[in-house]
């Protein structure tokens, strides 16, 4: 962990420290919010918007803040930005910010966005906060729209609203209640762990 | 009637876990051991009592008033955070027999986005103070028996031959899947 190149910061959180698939954060907006494609993408791009701010200012204000109150101030600033995206999308997109539901304000108990500012932005520049923030979030919203385009297509044959399956097809119900939810990103992450494996045994016998 | 169907529905239908999948971290973390899982259990019931209450309070005796319901995020979750503290500490004074059980899940509790979640759906269905109770009651006791039967069936797991990519967070979500299912055939009980 010494001079790692800046674009590792960037990188990381996309695969190899993927909040979703290998860290197992911020499971529960996850499973929530991923029953339409429209859903994850909101709740990812606002996830994003809270963390990368949230990132920054942790980062340019971290010589100021006390080492035994460093939690709260954290979950404070978190709160404020999560306010911000809350009344943002309940001023100008009402039917997302309705069946998004109180999953928006929880935003603020994602353990993705605490765990950044912990583990990486208290100890690091800004830019180099504000890389890792945004490969954080990219992470996170590209494990959402997988997740809810497999529940979407599988579960109401459409995506983001568009019909897509033929009339052949009769939508598994299942997929877009709470039990599909835990399957698919059961199967996803056996899988992600599947190709990491494979990965490292290349590099073995290499 | 109407109380016993909140208490019923935040139990089986509306389960935290299964149906919010809210405090999913804690439900997959803590769910390796039996006993472990009902201390957590416990003090997630006990503190999400105390919440219901707390938050209710401060919802509607400072938040509606003053017209500062914009401010609920952020003062909710400092209340929640000093109140685990207290709780910790009033606990540690008075039996540090049930603070040795509860030991370090009390802490562990402020994150867990479960607790918040009461809170705001409290909030949110415009609950009076007894029916806010209850809910906080009964979702405490639904996690409690969510994360409890997800405990007793890893234990069995770990006896089984499963596939090795599937091993730990895999197998315990699709488990959970499973009881989702099972808890689904809950729903009809109540309209």
């Amino acid at each position: 962990m010494l001079t790692k190149p800046a674009s590792q910061d960037f990188i990381k959180g996309l695969w190899k420290e993927n909040p979703i698939f290998r860290q197992l954060l911020g499971m529960c907006p996850t499973l929530a919010v991923t029953n339409a494609v429209i859903n994850g993408l909101a709740m990812g791009l606002a996830t994003a918007f809270v963390l990368i701010f949230s990132s920054i200012v942790v980062a340019s204000i971290k010589k100021l803040i006390p080492n035994q109150v460093r939690i709260a101030c954290y979950i404070v600033i978190i709160a404020t930005f999560v306010t911000m995206a809350d009344r943002f999308l309940a001023a100008f997109f009402p039917p997302i910010s309705k069946s998004l539901g109180p999953y928006v304000p929880l935003i603020v108990v994602n353990c993705i966005i605490l765990g950044r500012q912990e583990s990486f932005s208290s100890k690091n520049s800004v830019g180099r906060s504000l890389l890792d923030a945004l490969g954080m979030s990219l992470g996170f919203i590209l494990a959402l729209l997988v997740l809810s385009t497999i529940r979407e297509i599988l579960g109401a044959g459409t995506f983001l609203g568009h019909q897509i399956m033929g009339l052949w097809f009769k939508p598994w119900i299942i997929m877009i209640l709470p039990p599909g939810a835990f399957i698919t990103l059961g199967i996803l992450i056996a899988i992600s762990l599947q190709i990491e494996q494979k990965a490292k045994n290349k590099l073995q016998r290499r | 009637m109407e109380l016993l169907a909140i208490f019923i529905a935040a139990i089986l239908i509306n389960n935290f876990v299964l149906h919010y999948f809210l405090g999913i971290c804690p439900f997959l973390g803590v769910s390796k051991k039996l006993d472990s899982a009902l201390s957590m259990g416990l003090a997630v019931t006990f503190v999400m009592t105390i919440t219901a209450v707390v938050s209710w309070m401060i919802n509607h005796w400072i938040l509606i008033p003053y017209g500062l319901d914009y401010l609920q995020i952020v003062s909710f979750i400092l209340v929640i955070a000093a109140l685990v503290q207290l709780v910790e500490m009033f606990i540690r004074k008075i039996s540090p027999p049930l603070y040795q059980a509860l030991g370090i899940y009390l802490p562990l509790i402020t994150t867990n986005c479960s607790i918040m979640g009461l809170a705001l759906l409290a909030a949110l269905k415009n609950y009076n103070f007894i029916e806010a109770v209850i809910f906080g009651l009964g979702s405490g006791l639904g996690f409690t028996l969510a994360i409890i039967l997800m405990a007793g069936i890893r234990e069995q797991l770990d006896l089984a031959d499963i596939p090795q990519p599937l091993r730990g967070a895999g197998i315990a979500l699709i488990v959970a899947g499973i009881m989702a299912l099972g808890f689904l055939g809950f729903s009809g009980m109540i309209k």
